[in-house]
């Protein structure tokens, strides 16, 4: 049977083969002999290039109907604006009832202020009241543009130059609002592509200026000198390309988060064996910090041009608003066409840079209440030392004086509760006023939370004593 | 929408072609002259790189002069500007102590607040004695002082909103309140011509076209993964800084309404300045304030003080509260320019006992139409709609752009002349700023000066038709 089928099939190519030959049997093209299988390749070749010419099959693409767009346009349900509140409505501000000077009333009643970070006690000092006066009938209130269409006054222009003068930098430029001095900053000379090196316990401002800059952001320890030197070299060894890119390093001088001080002597000698340049927030040290109140830098006897770029808000020691960025001439210039918080806002209200010439003055006059300030602080940790449950964990040069639980209850929420608890008592029964460090839900700051209190030169000895008497009653009363 | 004419985009584009051919050119010589100096930078990238800082260094440099006068006195109608020299080419300028009184045509004076003021000023002196200028604390802390409560309060109910939120700066407003209401997932539609406040985005001035874009996203969802946006927001100005036009409110709230998008208004410009009783765009434009989800506001152009305000419903202002940054971290606002808005609203308001804010809200739009009506009669391209205090003239150019500064200024009449980065590289422009507190003898020597340097410099693009034809009448009369 097989042997059948073995002939038939014999017989069938056979007779294939010779009805291909036959045709061609002695067809001889250019001397080669053409023969059947050559026909078949062929063939198959040309049925595979067929094949490849064509294209490959697609389901045919219908665009919506105008029908479908409507009935998902009417499908879609879009989350409510913001979340609800569910969260018991947080207790609201206390609201001040006169200047938040080192005592001002709340509700009615005077309590001792350790709320405002009026570090040279300035607030409400009449020097500064009546150069503001001055300005205000001069100048009237806001400056009603931006410093490149007539919102330059003269005033600002006096400030800058008193700034500069009294840091021994070459030029200064002045921002209307404190806290986007540092985020327009960072992305005036920060782009795409460039290399950050910060601090991972830095400010809202701070973050943000980072985000709004796009560079490549590494986070080191916070202010653990060792992260930064090992975070530098991981970043630049090896790295040929790092040398062609703009590489910073942003600090805090005074850390807000924490109180901790920057060692600034040490970051300047890694910056320079790595060659970055320093960004460095001065908010919470200029007018506070070195020997005549001129911030970090002098405190370390570290020459004012090796930082790059300086910026500081003015609501801090200096007791009025907005805040400036100072540096070589080519830092600032750039700055004028460049950094959106200064080209597209409207200037500081006149009367703010007057209090802030004036208060420049005041300090370089009266460099004695540096001095007071000083001893307020010792004073205050000392008598804080020996509260039950809580421990000072600020350096000792910071004006602020930051408490953190010895004991974290678990959570930074529930730590939170209890600290709140404690800061509304000591308000209400003691009147003493202190506030927590509370975050945005936005800020990616992961330090511990605590008490915050910001110490001022116009505090009196027994106002600190009786902030350090009420909490130790309080904190042993909740705590325990 | 401006229309660039052919022949002005053409030999705009050739001077900033030959601007920037010479520019390259002395970068090649001062790249050479540098090779020779030490080089102290080595290790550092340039802080500045050469494209980006191209522009301030070769073009901007040589028109300084231009921008950023100083001024010695308040930004009235009347101002004193600083006098500046420069011994090297305009790269640096030096005051001096001269001064010349001009005539003011650039701040954001709208209401004639800038100056001392007979009845906000004694009561912002009062509150700063009893407040001093600073509380050097945020909101959340030590920084709410019964002021900020009462100009919430003012500013709602000026506003017509259950609630509000005061910040510090107008630009921090915008900046720091869009991230806590829009996150990831959530689509931002903002009209091309907003300020840079706003982020960029689609470009959609016209309500048909936000309609178009509206659809296309909600069909089409997020890019990549095609899920749906959480939720959409459109973001609109009431005055276009840039341009002097009033959105089409009206229109965009219909289609926002029909599409479920959330409406986000920035009334920057409009707040104050029009409006039958001053409350902005959508008094103006008859659109009930209910229907915007989001409004926004500063108080630096027409209450003359500093700071911002958003309004909206009472569980938006408290989550607000509850999580913006510039809340929790921001020095609160200065309470004499709290004070100074409150006095100004109240003011607008006739609840100073007088009738001067009903009488500057119609200066004001008296002014703005005079003097708009005036100018396009002049030939002017001028931008913006009626009763928008904000009027554009185009003048293209590079070239033009110091020059008519230059020359109005000669004639005592200071003007702001706008160029890159706050517009698009060919439309530069002049910007005029009218103020309730110019008298008509002032707008009338605005205008005269105007028209004499406009001829001198060309910028009149169009021709100057009715006057002719009272010529044309009176002639034919006397025929």
């Amino acid at each position: 049977m097989a042997s059948g089928v073995m002939n038939v099939t014999t017989a069938a190519l056979d007779w294939l083969s010779a009805a291909f030959d036959a045709p061609l049997a002695r067809a001889v093209v250019f001397g080669v002999h053409i023969d059947g299988h050559l026909v078949v390749e062929v063939l198959l070749i040309a049925v595979i290039l067929f094949q490849l010419s064509r294209k490959s099959y697609k389901p045919p693409k219908k665009p919506l109907t105008e029908k479908e767009i409507d009935n998902l346009c009417e499908e879609w349900v879009p989350e409510p604006l913001c979340p609800p509140i569910t969260k018991q409505i947080e207790a609201e501000a206390p609201i001040l009832e006169s200047a938040a000077g080192p005592h001002t009333v709340v509700d009615g009643k005077e309590v001792v202020n350790f709320a405002s970070a009026n570090y040279l006690g300035l607030v409400g000092h009449e020097k500064i009241v009546d150069s503001c006066i001055g300005s205000l009938e001069k100048y009237g209130v806001g400056a009603c543009g931006p410093r490149g269409f007539y919102g330059t006054i003269d005033v600002h222009l006096d400030c800058e130059k008193k700034i500069s003068n009294f840091l021994g930098t070459p030029d200064s430029v002045l921002y209307s609002y404190g806290m986007s001095t540092i985020f327009s900053v960072i992305p005036a000379f920060c782009k795409k592509g460039d290399i950050i090196v910060a601090d991972e316990g830095v400010h809202w401002g701070v973050q943000n200026g980072l985000y709004l800059s796009r560079s490549t952001v590494v986070y080191f320890k916070h202010n653990d000198m060792a992260s930064l030197e090992s975070t530098l070299e991981k970043l630049t060894r090896g790295n040929k390309r790092a040398e062609k890119l703009r590489r910073y390093i942003v600090v805090e001088s005074v850390y807000q988060n924490s109180g901790q001080v920057a060692p600034l002597d040490q970051i300047v000698r890694l910056k320079e064996k790595y060659h970055f340049r320093v960004i460095l927030d001065e908010s919470h040290s200029f007018g506070v910090l070195g020997k005549s109140g001129r911030g970090l830098a002098e405190h370390y006897g570290v020459p004012i041009e090796k930082i790059d770029i300086i910026t500081a808000g003015m609501g801090n020691a200096l007791a009025t608003d907005g805040g400036f960025c100072t540096g070589s001439v080519r830092v600032v210039d750039h700055q004028r066409l460049s950094s959106s918080g200064y080209v597209f806002s409207a200037s500081l209200p006149p009367f703010l840079a007057s209090a802030a010439i004036t208060a420049v003055d005041y300090l370089h006059e009266n460099p004695s209440i540096l001095e007071t300030l000083k001893n307020n602080i010792n004073i205050l940790r000392k008598g804080l030392a020996d509260v039950p449950g809580l421990e000072v964990t600020s350096s000792s040069l910071s004006p602020i004086v930051f408490l953190k639980l010895k004991k974290s209850k678990g959570s930074q929420n529930s730590d939170l509760q209890l600290l709140e608890k404690i800061v509304n008592r000591v308000l209400h029964e003691d009147s003493v006023f202190l506030v927590l460090s509370k975050r945005s839900a936005l800020d990616k700051c992961r330090l511990p939370v605590g008490i915050r209190l910001f110490v001022s030169a116009g505090h009196s000895e027994s106002d600190i004593l009786k902030a350090c008497e009420s909490l130790k009653r309080v904190a042993a009363l909740e705590i325990a | 929408m401006v229309r660039l004419p052919y022949f002005s985009a053409l030999t705009t584009l050739f001077s900033y072609g030959l601007l920037f051919a010479f520019g390259q050119l002395r970068d090649f010589f001062r790249k050479i002259l540098d090779w020779f100096k030490s080089k102290d930078l080595h290790g550092y990238a340039p802080i500045c790189l050469g494209l980006e800082d191209f522009y301030t260094r070769r073009l901007y440099l040589r028109i300084q002069d231009c921008f950023n006068r100083p001024i010695a006195s308040a930004p009235d109608s009347w101002i004193d500007v600083v006098e500046r020299y420069s011994k090297d080419n305009n790269k640096t300028l030096h005051r001096t102590s001269k001064i010349s009184k001009c005539l003011n045509l650039g701040s954001y004076n709208y209401l004639g607040f800038a100056a001392a003021d007979e009845y906000c000023t004694p009561q912002v002196i009062e509150s700063l004695k009893k407040y001093s200028p600073s509380t050097c604390s945020s909101r959340v802390d030590g920084g709410t002082t019964k002021l900020h409560v009462e100009l919430e309060e003012v500013v709602a109910r000026f506003v017509r909103k259950p609630a509000a939120i005061v910040l510090g700066m107008g630009y921090a407003t915008n900046s720091a309140i869009i991230p806590v209401l829009m996150g990831k997932g959530c689509l931002i539609i903002s009209d091309s011509l907003n300020h840079n406040s706003i982020v960029n985005g689609a470009r959609g001035s016209g309500a048909a076209h936000l309609e178009e874009v509206l659809r296309e996203q909600i069909a089409d969802g997020q890019p990549r993964t095609h899920r749906p946006w959480k939720k959409i927001i459109v973001i609109v100005e009431g005055i276009y800084s840039m341009e002097g036009e009033l959105c089409k409110l009206p229109e965009i709230i219909a289609v926002c309404k029909k599409y479920k998008a959330y409406t986000y208004l920035d009334e920057a410009h409009s707040i104050g300045a029009i409006g039958k009783s001053g409350r902005g765009v959508c008094e103006l434009l008859g659109v009930d304030t209910a229907d915007v989800d989001i409004m926004m506001g500063t108080f630096t152009k027409s209450f003359g003080s500093c700071g911002g305000y958003i309004a909206a419903s009472k569980e938006i202002i408290q989550h607000l509260r509850n999580t913006c940054p510039a809340h929790f971290y921001a020095t609160s606002m200065s309470p004499p320019a709290v004070q100074q808005v409150i006095s100004a609203i109240k003011v607008v308001l006739g609840e100073d006992g007088s009738n001067r804010g009903a009488q500057k809200l119609s200066q004001i739009r008296e002014n703005s139409n005079f003097f708009r009506s005036e100018l396009s009669k002049m030939g002017f391209e001028v931008l913006g709609d009626n009763d928008s205090p904000v009027m554009p003239i185009m003048l293209y150019n590079p070239a033009k752009i110091p020059a008519f500064s230059r020359e109005c200024l000669r004639c005592n009449v200071a003007v702001v002349t706008v160029a890159f980065p706050a517009t698009p590289l060919l439309l530069a422009r002049a910007r005029i700023c009218i103020s309730a507190s110019h008298t008509r003898e002032d707008l009338i020597k605005a205008l005269e000066v105007l028209s004499k340097v406009g001829d001198l410099v060309g910028i009149k693009y169009f021709p100057v038709e009715p006057q002719k034809d009272l010529a044309d009448e009176t002639q034919k009369k006397v025929e």
